[in-house]
């Protein structure tokens, strides 16, 4: 129970208070008080948490319906289930939804794959490590965190279009592989600084250099800030419009953002439902970690916010 | 700690090293450069490098076919002349001075309401949460076109009412209130940032100001707003950082084009039609860096402001 809710509560408990083997009538009115509050609180939650979550819901029994529903169906009752928005849109692009997916897919295994490489190797070195000029680079880390991506993609796309590389996934992968989410850099130093430094101590005494205090000690330990950051690398490259838009123009390559965008502009108005069906299909696999996830998610969001 | 409470605290302490301890400090450098390489090979060739060029082509005009060609502040004396960019000026920052904050209010009021045992409180944070993951696809922007159209969820709602709403995303009036929208629906992250931020109170100052009979508004003015301060300056810097930026929604929701008639054209929507639609790729980098510099400017008057309001407590 909160202190607010124990404050008006605690009052009208006083008068009651001395003689305190009777049931007096002040612990009623505490409970009872209490219990109002609790409701009312509970009341807020799910009103605000219905009005949330209630177009989300609304998507998922609309792509279920015929598509006229769309426009005239407020509600969420379902007569029967359609399946026609699913098929219908699965298909609707120059390739299978399921291409866009897999080409995804493969842009975020990258991505995560680069992030816990390089991400954990450089907080290793600000963690534990004595060097030259770590204060600095450690403040330019920080600040890259800050740093918004429009203003580097111009040279970033000239780079890239020099290499050849656009219309392939590298520009999307590449920069993970080179810690440039400075964000789970700075995630991973605050959880190595957690662990105790008398196990570095002790492997170093056993005769082990750096790479295997990092691989043997430190990495097993640190597993925790390593599954928030493949979860978060999931779902910020799984849900990446703009980079995306970018680099990806041939629909062979689309990711499903981009996929997702192509079928808005080229819809007609009667396939809103198929549209809402790949929105669905589209969300899911975030859905799905967030799921399984959350732990994490809060978890990294609340070490990164305070100590 | 925060990153900005850490750059915060880096700014402050500013002492010369000694000798010793700079000889100290050499140990680890070669193994330390190794765990780093990959790192700083990104921040040449990713960031600053681009960052470099990116100022460089400000003072060109360069269409990515002729190499690029000096014009000095030419670019930056056609921003003043040019409408449309000081609309997605003005559109911009009415997002972001209306947006966060609205969104931050409603974080703050769920995670009081939210605070301390609450019966199903993972259940509750979980529901708040989830939009903040899925408002930056394109899925939800998807959904909020249909859902603010004109025959969309949010009319029909109003029908069963006898109301007959607006087009809210084809009427210029409220279409970047629609988007506004989206982003307070998104208030769970910084919510369960202000969570682990109450949870940090401790509840001897309430039993104190329980004591001497402090209202429940008292104590919130008097114990739980200073001391959740800086929690509330960390979320604000990391709001305002990352709402200036925002380009998805609007794009997808306005088909691209920032309408109607411009008044969803965001700064970033605006540079990505310049740059990647015109290929006028000497003003976009001129625009890139101004937004730069308002996020700069916004986050160093953020940290002087905060000197007068935040409260910290060691």
């Amino acid at each position: 129970m909160t202190k607010l809710q124990s404050l008006p509560a605690a009052k009208t408990t006083e008068p009651g208070k001395a003689p305190r083997r009777r049931e007096s009538p002040g612990n009623l009115a505490f409970s009872r008080s209490a219990r109002v509050k609790g409701l009312v609180k509970h009341a807020i939650l799910i009103v605000v948490g219905l009005v949330m979550i209630y177009p989300l819901l609304w998507m998922v029994v609309s792509s279920l319906r015929p598509n006229d529903l769309i426009f005239r169906e407020p509600g969420l009752w379902l007569n029967s289930l359609d399946m026609t928005n699913y098929t219908d849109g699965w298909s609707a692009l120059t390739h299978p939804f399921g291409h866009y997916m897999i080409n995804s897919a493969i842009v975020v295994l990258g991505s995560i794959v680069g992030n816990l490489v390089s991400c954990s190797m450089a907080a290793y070195a600000f963690a534990r490590l004595q060097f030259t000029g770590k204060k600095l680079f450690f403040g330019i880390m920080l600040l890259t965190i800050m740093l918004p991506f429009h203003v580097v993609i111009v040279p970033q796309y000239i780079l890239f279009s020099q290499i050849g590389w656009v219309n392939t996934f590298w520009p999307l992968i590449v920069p993970k592989l080179l810690a440039t989410d400075a964000f789970f850099v700075f995630l991973m130093v605050q959880f190595i600084r957690g662990i105790p430094k008398e196990l570095d101590e002790a492997a170093r005494i056993d005769g082990a250099g750096h790479p295997r205090i990092f691989l043997r000690v430190i990495l097993p330990l640190m597993v925790p800030a390593l599954a928030t950051t493949t979860i978060f690398t999931f779902i910020w490259t799984w849900n990446d419009f703009f980079g995306a838009l970018i680099y990806l123009t041939d629909p062979d390559m689309f990711t499903v953002p981009v996929a997702l965008r192509a079928f808005v502009d080229s819809q007609s108005a009667t396939s809103w439902g198929s549209l809402f069906a790949m929105s669905i299909v589209s969300l899911f696999p975030v859905f799905l970690v967030f799921l399984f996830g959350q732990r994490f998610l809060i978890k990294g969001i609340a070490t990164t916010g305070i100590k | 700690m925060s990153a900005i409470g850490e750059l915060s605290t880096m700014t402050r302490r500013k002492g010369p090293m000694t000798k010793e301890e700079k000889k100290a400090n050499g140990r680890d450098n070669k193994a330390a450069y190794i765990f780093l390489l990959p790192w700083l090979v990104g921040l040449v060739a990713i960031t600053v490098g681009p960052m470099l060029m990116s100022l460089y082509l400000s003072f060109t005009d360069y269409n990515l076919l002729q190499p690029p060609e000096w014009v000095g502040l030419d670019n930056f004396v056609r921003m003043f002349g040019d409408a449309r960019l000081h609309n997605s000026l003005r559109v911009t920052f009415t997002y972001v001075l209306v947006g966060v904050p609205l969104q931050l209010a409603v974080a703050l009021l769920i995670a009081l309401v939210l605070d301390k045992g609450l019966r199903g409180l993972p259940f509750y944070r979980s529901i708040f949460y989830l939009p903040s993951l899925l408002g930056g696809s394109v899925a939800v922007a998807i959904l909020w076109k249909q859902i603010f159209g004109t025959t969309g969820l949010v009319n029909q709602v109003l029908a069963m009412v006898g109301i007959e709403g607006p087009g809210w995303i084809s009427d210029p009036s409220t279409a970047l209130g629609s988007i506004i929208l989206l982003h307070v629906w998104t208030f769970g992250a910084p919510m369960i940032i202000f969570l682990a931020g109450l949870r940090q109170i401790p509840n001897m100052y309430y039993e104190a100001a329980e004591v001497d009979g402090a209202t429940t508004l008292q104590r919130f003015w008097r114990i739980t707003l200073p001391l959740l301060s800086p929690i509330i300056f960390f979320n604000l810097v990391l709001q305002i950082i990352g709402s200036f930026p925002s380009f998805t929604q609007a794009f997808i929701v306005s088909g691209g084009n920032g309408g109607p008639s411009d008044s969803t054209m965001f700064f970033t929507l605006y540079l990505y039609q310049k740059g990647f639609g015109q290929f006028d790729m000497g003003y976009a980098s001129a625009m890139a860096w101004v937004l730069l510099v308002i996020i700069g400017v916004f986050t160093a008057i953020n940290f002087i402001a905060s000197k007068y309001w935040v409260f910290y407590d060691d």
